[in-house]
This record gives C-alpha cells, sequence and structure tokens, in this order.
C-alpha cells in the first residue's frame, strides 16, 4: 500500500532507473521457527494494523486458520507435523508471508508502471492504485503469496508494514509476538542474531539448523530461522532453492526487448521493400489482353 | 475496360473486417501489457484495468470470427505441388520478376502458409488465453500452467503482429489486391497474372 514515505530503489514496468542518490539500511525480519509457538498473534496484528478482515471458514480438522492467504489475511500460521527422527512428533509452525526477495519476481512481471515498488530498504510493496488486476505477479512469485481480491480485482499481500518502518516502527507481527520468535532490525543485524541462535540450536541437538536467506532470489528480507536447515519443505514445502521462473525470466528478459525490436523491424523491412523493389504491379497489355 | 472478376462475398468480407479490427485492437491492447515502451497504448482503452478487462474479450471475439473465417478457407489452402514451386522462386516473386512462375489456384503458396500460421498461432492464443484471463478462469489453473500460457501467449501473439506485417504489407504491395477486401472484386488482369488457375476456373477462359 502506498501509505509510504521510503525512497523507491525499483519499480515494475519502468526501464530508466528510479532516484538513487539516497541510500538507506537494508532491514529484514527474522522468524525464528524454534521460538514460535503457533499463538497466531502476528496473524491478528497484522489484521489490526492493516484493518484487514478475513471471511470466518470452516474447520477442516487442522491448526491452519485461516486455511490459506488472501487479500483479507496477508500472513497465516502454517502447522506440520513432521517425524524427521523416527518416533520424535515434531510441530513446525511457519507464519507464511511475502519474503520481501532482493530480486522480486513479482516485480519482474508486473507490467504496470508503479504497481509493485521495491524501497531503498529492501521492502517489496504493492501500490495497489496502480494495479491494473492482470495476475501477472502470481508468475513472478516463487513463493506463491500475492492474492487477488474478489471486490477490487487487486493484488494484494504482507507491506512488511512499510507505513510503520518508514516512521521508525517494527512490522505489526513483530511487536505483537510474545516470544519474541519474530524480529525486526537491519539485515546484518539480523543475519548476526541469527547466527546466535543457530549456534544455540546446534548444541542442543539440531545439527542441521540454518538460516534461510535464498540467495537465489538474491536474498530475502524476511528470514526464516530453521531447526531443520538442510530440508525447507518440512516446513510447509518451503522451497528449497526459490527462483524467478526460467518461463517468467525469459518472458520479461530477453523477449520483451527483443520481440519489440522484431516488429519494428518487420514493418521497416517492408517500407525498404516498397522503395526498393517497388509495387508489383499488372502490366498495361496484360490489362488489355 | 477489363471486367472485374468477385473474389470475396459481402459475407466473407465483413468476417474478414470483424477479425482485423479486433486484431488491431486486441495487439494495441496486448502490445500496452507486453512492454513499458507500450504501455501508453492503455489510454486507447480508458487507462490499466480498462485495457486489462478489454483485452481478453476483444481477443475472445477476434479467434471465433476468425475460426468462422478460416472454416470458409480451409479447403482453399491446401498446399499442392504448384505451391512448393512457386516459394522455391520466393526470391523472384519479391523482386517483382513474375515471368514463368507456377499456375495458381486462389491463393498461393505463402498465403496458404500464413494462413496455417495464423490459424495455429490463434489457436494458442486462444487456449492460452483463457489460462490466463484474470478473474475468470486463471483461478482455476495452477501457476505453472500461467507461466507456460504467459510465454505461450507472447509467443504466438509475436508471431501473428510478424505475420500480419507480411499480411498487410504484401496486399499494399501488390497492386489491386485491396479492392478484393473492400469492394470484393479483382480485375480480371489481376486474377490472370497472380492466380491464373483460379481464373480460368471464375472465367472458364
Amino acid at each position: 500500500m502506498a501509505l509510504q514515505s521510503l525512497d523507491i530503489k525499483a519499480r515494475s514496468a519502468t526501464t530508466t532507473p528510479s532516484p538513487q542518490a539516497r541510500g538507506a539500511i537494508p532491514v529484514a525480519k527474522l522468524i525464528d521457527i524454534s521460538k514460535c509457538i503457533g499463538c497466531k498473534a502476528c496473524q491478528v496484528a497484522c489484521m489490526e494494523w492493516n484493518d484487514l478482515r478475513d471471511e470466518i471458514g470452516s474447520n477442516v480438522g487442522i491448526y491452519d486458520n485461516p486455511r490459506d492467504l488472501s487479500d483479507q489475511s496477508w500472513t497465516v500460521m502454517r502447522f506440520s507435523e513432521v517425524e524427521v527422527q523416527q518416533g520424535r512428533l515434531e510441530w513446525l509452525i511457519r507464519k507464511d508471508g511475502c519474503m520481501h526477495c532482493a530480486d522480486p519476481g513479482c516485480l519482474k512481471a508486473c507490467p504496470a508502471p508503479g504497481a509493485i515498488v521495491k524501497y531503498a530498504n529492501g521492502i517489496v510493496d504493492f501500490h495497489e492504485e496502480n494495479c491494473i488486476g492482470c495476475g501477472y505477479c502470481l508468475t513472478g512469485c516463487p513463493f506463491d503469496i500475492p492474492r487477488f481480491s474478489k471486490k477490487d480485482r487487486k493484488a494484494y499481500k504482507c507491506t512488511l508494514c512499510s507505513d510503520r518502518v518508514a516512521v521508525g516502527l517494527e512490522p505489526a507481527c513483530v511487536k505483537i509476538c510474545p516470544t519474541g520468535a519474530i524480529v525486526f532490525g537491519s539485515k546484518e543485524d539480523m543475519i548476526h542474531h541469527a547466527e546466535g541462535r543457530i549456534a544455540d540450536l546446534k548444541e542442543r541437538g539440531y545439527a542441521n539448523a540454518a538460516l534461510y536467506d535464498p540467495q537465489g532470489v538474491g536474498g530475502t528480507h524476511v528470514m526464516y530461522v530453521l531447526q531443520h536447515g538442510d530440508q525447507p519443505e518440512l516446513y510447509a514445502k518451503l522451497p528449497k532453492d526459490p527462483s524467478v521462473s526460467p518461463l517468467v525470466s525469459l518472458w520479461k528478459g530477453v523477449a520483451k526487448p527483443l520481440m519489440s525490436l522484431g516488429i519494428g523491424l518487420a514493418v521497416f523491412a517492408g517500407f525498404f521493400h516498397f522503395v526498393s523493389a517497388g509495387p508489383k504491379e499488372v502490366e498495361e497489355e496484360e490489362e488489355r489482353s | 475496360m477489363s471486367t472485374s472478376i468477385q473474389r470475396y462475398t459481402a459475407r466473407e468480407r465483413s468476417n474478414h473486417w470483424v477479425v482485423a479490427i479486433a486484431f488491431i485492437l486486441a495487439a494495441l491492447s496486448g502490445l500496452a501489457l507486453f512492454h513499458p515502451a507500450f504501455f501508453f497504448l492503455t489510454q486507447l482503452f480508458g487507462g490499466g484495468p480498462w485495457t486489462r478487462i478489454l483485452h481478453p474479450f476483444i481477443g475472445a471475439v477476434m479467434a471465433l470470427f476468425f475460426i468462422a473465417m478460416a472454416a470458409r478457407f480451409w479447403k482453399l489452402n491446401r498446399i499442392t505441388p504448384a505451391d512448393r514451386q512457386w516459394m522455391a522462386r520466393i526470391k523472384d516473386v519479391l523482386c517483382n520478376r513474375d515471368q514463368g512462375l507456377p499456375e495458381l489456384g486462389k491463393y498461393n503458396g505463402g498465403q496458404k502458409y500464413l494462413f496455417w500460421i495464423m490459424v495455429l498461432c490463434m489457436l494458442l492464443l486462444l487456449a492460452s488465453g483463457i489460462v490466463i484471463w484474470q478473474p475468470w478462469f486463471a483461478p482455476y489453473f495452477p501457476i505453472w500452467l500461467l507461466r507456460v500460457a504467459v510465454v505461450l501467449h507472447a509467443l504466438a501473439a509475436w508471431i501473428l503482429i510478424l505475420g500480419i506485417v507480411v499480411h498487410v504489407y504484401a496486399a499494399i504491395w501488390v497492386r489491386g489486391t485491396i479492392r478484393a477486401m473492400t469492394r470484393g472484386t479483382v480485375s480480371e488482369a489481376w486474377a490472370k497474372h497472380h492466380h491464373r488457375a483460379w481464373y480460368r476456373e471464375m472465367t472458364g477462359k
């Protein structure tokens, strides 16, 4: 959403650079899954701050509620029951939502100028007033995050509380988290903090504990501490090595300028054929004969 | 004064122009959403959201009327050995050296190959367009299919636009052709020169 006073670093469907003079410290939200108790306070805080109210769904026999992300639910807890070691049940609870990629596929795919922006501090935001409702952002996102509103046909997702961050506040979910599982700060600090957590987890027997900051999308501004860092798929199918689909990269990479150029060249080829070879006319004698 | 030969009926001409007008609108609105350089074209359709709303409906009209037209011209576009001979001499055709070209029916090899390319592109555009049509159909398809569809849609549209550039240019370049689609007739000399077998069939000469 566009109530912001943050500098924009990248802008969808824009071929010239955005103003770059002012710098900003990259920020990050760190979600430590080993500390999460699944209370859903973060969901409530998100609804509260953004004035979102999802439809009341029905109980489908699992703790996930709401069942999925929507235009009214920008973050949901996903509960996975796994047995990494035989006979040792673990409940992995992942707070799902936009990962705020450094190289955002949604922004790459978006055809509407300024509908998706990346701020200098790394937050990726949708400016819905510029959104045309085409759904291309869905094809760009490697995490399946953007959701359409049935009311206004615009795409919505977590803003990382860009409006709060702009005035020096932490995101609402961070503020409310009762166990300190969600923390917010400069990306550098968050990586440092994660290192301490990972060392602690390793001591406690989680040999593969690791930070999730996938480099396939240039790193993310929402990171996880995973107890089983070698198997991110355990956490409700968190992709192991996410990247923007090669099809989208092809389409919005080389194809876009080359195909446009090709159409221009075809028109020129016709024009120059005409001025060199001339029109194909049926000769007079033939006409009379 | 040479006499005229009927090439297209009023119904065929109308069908052609519905497809042509829809194509122009679909191409302009589609290009607007393809490259930022063309985004200004959304102004012709009432802005970004309206362009996105209208484009698929325009495309559907184009595809449906094209299918009706293609069904009508299907049989006339079968490739024959004479077409292959004609295609082998495409360089002479382009340089306006038309002496000794094989006798052709209603369409030449270039027209026929273009016809089949357009049929293929139109079907691809229709199928992929339905898959990515927000909000009516896209929610029913998995995201991997949307990704395949957006790329195929762009590719098929590109080939179709190039094909139409050739089609329009050929009509301008070969004098006496455009009236076939505006008034429905061509001159006897035009028919005799470009499509002699068809000319014989039509006149019995």
